[in-house]
């Protein structure tokens, strides 16, 4: 604060020490002025400024939306979903009829939907959960430092493929290449019911067993990503003790990484689950409608609940139709928030280990 | 001396730690070739996804028409034309998107970290926005329906199929720019606010700079994802084979709903132009996710 008042003064117009010195006494005085009316105000209340106010305002707001949004999702879709409800002629839960084209005479039931979402989830995850597993392990654990990061993007490169890209390959290229196995699992286990005969043909491939493959290649990336993060948290003390008591690789994994990471790796599974479940246009694209309902074959056609929709989506001409859909819709809805509030209450709970 | 210069030598050969026992070896090993294998067979997938892409789609891409042309009046069984129609209306539908969500997805992550502090509202809104992430797009899409649709009376448009996509945009800026706003040292606030700057301007000119490459990284990795959602632009668009410049109304073509169209055109041409469409959005997608490894790499804070 001093140095501009003494630069400004003419340079050897005879300014003696006295005289800066008078010339710096005032400004000397005024500096201690200021921070005395300040100093006690401080503590009493902290002044805060208008673009404080409205910058807090809108970000609070922000927040508020959010959550408001959920809400209304919920809201909108049960608003929607009533009147169709209502005039459903069958019942809703239980029944596996869907026909909503005469929209004076509706009947509709999601027993069939649910059952073939729930299967397709589930096989995709049992396919997706060991080797996400063994992925999410290569890459923290196994694979060479420098070549770890590579590794890992080419693993997030999957999720960057859009699900109608996987859909068309599993449609065209996978189904008829699996159609040989099916066939022969048909042939051979088909005494047991998850691999007897289906009710559509085999030969297009339009199977669970082809949408599962597929959906369980498209959450693979999600169900790595979480579980890494977890693994690479393990603390480095852990796995040195294991090393120093003499532990193989494998035994440091199975001692240190795998008890440490088990929540992360579960919670990781449900999300995995959770984008299963909704999962759409991939699985419209493959999965063959049945004429005949589902009959617990991994060799059946159907429906889930996304691709229904999806697939009628462009006849939504009547609100009492479309309100069917709608409700199948907000059934999905409740089941990925289930899912997910479970698998983010799992992380929720551990994070005292972070 | 000697024996002092040969003591070392001998205590360091391990005398306990020397063999492995079989069967722990034999476990150790097949360990490995499990989580090796784990990522080979990952890998299948993602290499012949993208080599059916290529092999099918690239002799289509290659000719000049694809990018300049739009379908209008070809016949559906006619070979030719173009996706320029459904490339403008991916690009637009994303940009506005993005336009939307990237102040709703950035002021909600300043909440979360500046403001909302251990808050029941900042609990909510985390939960809340971990839930919207978990949101199948086909739900927002019937939620943008039943609001835009039945209840305001409005049509389909592209405007529509947008503000579907700023539900699945949201969540993925919110949780990119926490995490970016979290790694911005605390210092850089205590300093700005020593200097008697507002808050408020703390974050505009100090935080969000120095988080502005990874948030930039953030955005153009959801507008990726986003651009390929195809459930959205079912429920909420119809497919026009020409450009459309209009967002408010009438059909608009996207690339996802261009596969999704000529899916049902059984000659050799649809074919084509799927598989082209294919490699269209796979290309712009890379291409995205390309451009935000530069801006992250380009703009990111010198810490050395």
């Amino acid at each position: 604060m001093n140095d501009p008042v003494v630069a400004k003064r003419p340079a050897g117009s005879g300014a003696s020490g006295a005289e800066r010195g008078v010339a710096a006494a005032p400004h000397a005085s005024e500096a201690p002025i200021p921070p005395t009316p300040e100093a006690p105000e401080t503590p009493k209340a902290p002044h805060v400024r208008p673009g404080d106010r409205i910058f807090r305002g809108l970000a609070t707001g922000s927040g508020v939306f959010i959550v408001v949004l959920i809400g209304a999702i919920g809201l909108f879709l049960i608003l929607q979903a009533i009147p169709s409800l209502g005039l459903d002629n069958v019942n809703f839960l239980t029944s596996r009829e869907w026909n909503t084209t005469d929209p004076s005479n509706l009947r509709f039931g999601i027993l069939d939907l649910t059952l073939v979402t729930v299967v397709v989830a589930v096989v995709a995850l049992l396919i997706a959960m060991p080797i996400a597993l063994g992925i999410a392990l290569f890459l923290t654990q196994y694979a060479p430092r420098n070549l770890a990061r590579p590794f890992a993007y080419m693993v997030d490169l999957l999720a960057a493929v859009p699900s109608i890209v996987f859909g068309l390959w599993g449609l065209f290229v996978l189904g008829p290449v699996l159609f040989p196995f099916s066939e022969w699992l048909i042939a051979n286990l088909g005494w047991i019911p998850l691999f007897a005969k289906g009710n559509v043909n085999v030969q297009l491939g339009g199977t669970i067993f082809t949408a599962g493959i597929v959906v369980a290649v498209m959450i693979l990336p999600i169900i790595t990503a979480v579980s890494r993060e977890v693994f690479e948290r393990t603390p480095t003390m852990h796995i040195e003790g294991a090393i120093a008591l003499g532990a193989t690789k494998w035994e440091v994994v199975r001692t240190t990484v795998l008890p440490f990471g088990k929540a992360g790796y579960v919670s990781a599974s449900m999300l995995g689950l959770g984008r299963a479940l909704g999962e759409t246009i991939a699985v419209a694209i493959i999965l063959s409608t049945a004429t005949s309902s589902f009959g617990w074959s991994l060799f059946d056609g159907g429906s889930t609940f996304a691709s229904k929709i999806a697939l009628a989506a462009p006849e939504f001409n009547d609100a009492r139709s479309a309100g069917a859909y709608i409700a199948a819709g907000l059934v999905l809805f409740v089941l990925t928030f289930v899912v997910n509030a479970i698998a983010r209450s799992i992380v929720a709970g551990h994070k005292e280990y972070e | 001396m000697s024996t002092n210069l040969a003591d070392p030598t001998r205590l360091a050969t391990p005398p306990t730690f020397q063999s492995v026992s079989l069967p722990r070896q034999i476990k150790n090993g097949l360990a490995t070739a499990l989580v090796w294998g784990a990522f080979l067979i990952a890998v299948i997938p993602l290499v012949w996804v993208l080599y059916t892409v290529i092999q099918r789609g690239f002799p289509v891409v290659l000719d000049g028409d694809w990018w300049q042309k739009s379908m209008s009046g070809l016949l559906a069984r006619q070979q030719g034309g173009g996706a320029y129609h459904a490339i403008y209306g991916t690009l637009v539908q994303g940009l506005i998107c993005a336009v939307i969500s990237v102040p709703i997805g950035i002021m909600v992550a300043i909440y979360l970290v500046e403001y909302g502090g251990r808050s029941k509202l900042a609990k909510a809104t985390t939960f809340m926005v971990d839930i919207l992430t978990g949101v199948p797009s086909i739900v927002a899409a019937l939620f943008i329906y039943t609001v835009w649709i039945t209840y305001f009376g409005l049509g389909r448009s592209a405007f529509a199929v947008s503000l579907a996509l700023v539900l699945l945009m949201v969540p993925v800026i919110v949780r990119t720019t926490e995490e970016m706003l979290k790694i911005v040292p605390d210092e850089l606030r205590e300093a700005s606010y020593a200097l008697g700057i507002p808050k408020w301007k703390t974050i505009v000119k100090i935080v969000i700079p120095t988080a502005l490459s990874g948030i930039l990284t953030g955005i153009m990795l959801a507008l990726a994802r986003v651009m390929g959602e195809t459930a959205p632009v079912l429920v909420l668009a119809a497919y026009a084979p020409f450009i459309n410049y209009n967002l408010f109304d009438g059909p608009m073509a996207s690339l996802p709903l261009m596969m999704v169209n000529e899916r049902n055109n059984p000659t050799q041409a649809g074919f084509e132009r799927i598989w082209g469409a294919a490699i269209t959005l796979v290309v712009l997608i890379t291409l995205f996710n390309l451009l935000a490894t530069v801006i992250s790499r380009a703009l990111a804070p010198k810490t050395k």
